[in-house]
């Protein structure tokens, strides 16, 4: 297969154009996606699909996000963008109340074959009202699909399932991955939610790694390597369905794990990860997981301390040393704990 | 030619009218001896909205409600005894006993949701009509919504959208004046639904909606422009919630109404009257109308105690959809 030089924004935009080409029922709507949104996301699809097609909405979260859902459940495939997920909290209650709950309270007469695409993390300098990472929220309501690619193949594979997909998914993308140049196919492969890919194999520590982590834990492992540590990395790819299985076997081989992703630590998804892991793998695990994540605090808008919030590559190799006995784990935080005992 | 309120018009309303009532009351029994669950909110006082503008609408025309749904449910065809199972929890109901009072769904027959979200049904319905407008259909969309839904942010937001995009859609506004345990007067300087609107220039008005012919000859000019691809429009109908916002509110907040006022504004009570002075109609058959409604609940309660409650493996069944839709 022919690989091209991409970029994930462009895999997204060329994913929508191949989607609303093969399915008159594909309809793109959301604020400004006529004239391709802030990252050109949606750019031409107006002009090739025509504004009955591709509809700009006002700021008006919760309605577009509701008339997606009545569309939808009308027969429409409808792929709707919340610029930034920061945002998505105005639309929660169409997602979460209606999206999530019209299949199972309909005793299965409704479906919602629903995209949410929108995108999240730190890095902008914009604050804290535009650069966080709410995905583990979506995790945690029945019903909704939840799908966070890390490169160009994946984004356009994951693309072409969730729109094929009877269910609402939420589609989280984030921006720092946008304008890399990456190669992929030319013809992408659909991805099949719920499927992780194992980006790099490893005999010594697995680390799950989700979105923009993945490319932190890859540089991460190539540092390990120098020291002779072969770092296994996981993308679960979708956290609703996830792929436990993949992980656990990795696991099993390497009895050490670090779980990394850029929202905040607490009440993360690498929380959940965690749990499960403990429950399928506890046997095998010869060290307490690890976890990245960020500190529980918004994100920071000025520049020193965006780069301190935010984790990456050093944070992942961090942790797979002290997983690994090889590191003493940080002092306990001197700053109290957000989580009071009684 | 908007559908003329008629002999056989006033007729086929009053039954339905009748059948929300005998069912509204028997839902009320059934509550006290917790045969029915959850929140139960009853539309006592409203049948005229549900079955006038219901009764007007193609089955494949598109209906949303809110939590008070049962007479819209059962004003758009969806069967009396499958409502009374889906009330019962039993897995003969319209949602398999997964929905509830709140939830109801018949797509069979329209009913594209209700909610029990106040305002939450209104951006789904806008999605419903544009699905119509994209197809070609002629369908038209209606969505119920009381006034307490008029101060949620979804109702400004969708009403702005449905007039920028013209969309083939009726908002039905029930105005009865209370939301849940508050007066209208206590929520907003704005009395009148269709004074909210005004601006964005769309059809508007407000009917009595005790006055079953007001609410007929209204939605019935609406819904010839909206049949016409045209919209939306707003009928508010005024009404009065003659029981507490659910079963078992005290009500503390409101004095009851007399009862002599209360047949003054029965809308059942009304329309019965003025069909029987019409000559529409005789006095044995309002009776046999009455009857068929009660014999028509009681057969609904036999059906539903018959049904058995749902397999525990159902919840899990059906979080998701499955395959390529």
């Amino acid at each position: 297969m022919t690989a091209v030089e991409t970029t994930f924004v462009k895999a997204i935009n060329d994913g929508l154009a191949r989607a609303m080409r093969a399915d008159e029922r594909v309809i793109v709507l959301g604020e400004d996606v006529a004239q391709g949104g802030p990252y050109t996301a949606t750019a031409g699809l107006a002009q090739e699909f025509g504004t009955e097609r591709v509809l700009n909405t006002p700021i008006s979260e919760g309605a577009v996000c509701g008339v997606a859902i009545g569309a939808a459940q009308a027969g429409l495939r409808p792929v709707v963008e919340i610029m930034f997920i920061d945002f998505l909290t105005l639309a929660l209650d169409q997602l979460v109340n209606q999206a999530a709950k019209a299949h199972f309270m309909s005793g299965g007469q409704l479906s919602v074959p629903l995209v949410l695409r929108t995108q999240g993390g730190a890095g902008g300098r914009a604050g804290a009202q535009h650069s966080q990472s709410l995905e583990a929220w979506l995790t945690h309501v029945p019903g909704l699909k939840v799908v966070m690619p890390s490169c160009a193949a994946d984004a356009a594979g994951l693309l072409h399932s969730a729109i094929a997909d009877p269910n609402p998914v939420v589609f989280v993308e984030n921006k720092a991955l946008y304008f890399r140049r990456e190669m992929a196919p030319a013809e992408p492969a659909p991805v099949p939610l719920g499927r992780a890919r194992t980006v790099r194999a490893g005999r010594d520590v697995t680390v799950v790694a989700l979105s923009r982590l993945v490319g932190e834990a890859l540089e991460a492992a190539e540092q390990l390597a120098q020291r002779g540590i072969e770092a296994e990395v996981i993308d679960p790819r979708t956290l609703t369905p996830l792929d436990l299985d993949t992980i656990v076997a990795s696991v099993r081989r390497t009895e050490h794990v670090v779980v990394a992703h850029e929202a905040v630590c607490i009440g993360g998804f690498g929380a959940e990860i965690t749990a499960e892991l403990q429950a399928a793998a506890f046997d095998y695990l010869d060290a307490p997981i690890e976890r990245v994540g960020a500190p529980f605090t918004p994100v920071p808008v000025s520049p020193g301390l965006e780069d301190a919030y935010r984790p990456g590559r050093e944070q992942v190799y961090a942790a797979a040393m002290v997983a690994l006995g090889r590191a003493q784990p940080d002092e306990p935080a001197t700053e109290p704990s957000p989580i009071v005992s009684p | 030619m908007p559908a003329a309120w008629d002999g056989d018009a006033a007729t086929t309303v009053l039954g339905t009218m009748w059948v929300i009532r005998c069912f509204e009351e028997r839902v009320a029994r059934l509550k006290r001896s917790f045969q029915v669950h959850g929140l139960i909110h009853l539309s006592i006082g409203g049948e005229g909205v549900a079955a006038g503008v219901c009764g007007q609408l193609r089955e494949d025309d598109a209906v949303y409600s809110g939590h008070r749904a049962h007479g819209h449910a059962i004003a758009k065809g969806a069967p009396v005894d499958r409502v009374m199972a889906e009330l019962m929890g039993r897995s003969d109901g319209l949602c398999r006993g997964l929905g509830g009072s709140m939830h109801l769904v018949d797509c069979e027959h329209g009913l594209m949701g209700a909610t029990g979200v106040v305002g939450g049904n209104l951006p789904l319905a806008l999605g419903t009509a544009l699905a119509a407008r994209r197809r070609g259909s002629d369908q038209v969309t209606v969505v119920f919504f009381g006034d307490g839904a008029v101060q949620a942010g979804h109702f400004n937001e969708s009403v702005n959208l449905a007039a920028l995009w013209e969309l083939p859609l009726i908002f039905v506004c029930e105005n009865n004046g209370v939301a849940e345990f508050t007066s209208r007067a206590e929520h907003s300087r704005v009395q009148r639904v269709s004074d909210v609107v005004a601006p964005y220039g769309f059809a508007r008005d407000t009917v009595d909606g005790s006055d079953v012919p007001a609410v007929w000859d209204s939605f019935a000019r609406m819904l010839e422009i909206a049949r016409g691809g045209r919209g939306p429009l707003l009928l508010e109908c005024l009404t009065h919630r003659r029981r507490g916002h659910y079963e078992g509110d005290a009500q503390d907040y409101r004095d009851p109404l007399a009862e002599a006022e209360w047949e003054r504004r029965d809308p059942l009570a009304r329309l019965q009257a003025d069909a029987l002075a019409q000559g529409w109609i005789d006095r044995p058959t309002v009776d046999a109308l009455h009857s068929a409604a009660l014999a028509e609940v009681e057969r609904a309660v036999e059906f539903a105690r018959a049904s058995p409650f749902p397999e525990l493996g159902v919840a899990a069944e059906l979080v998701y959809a499955r395959g390529p839709h």
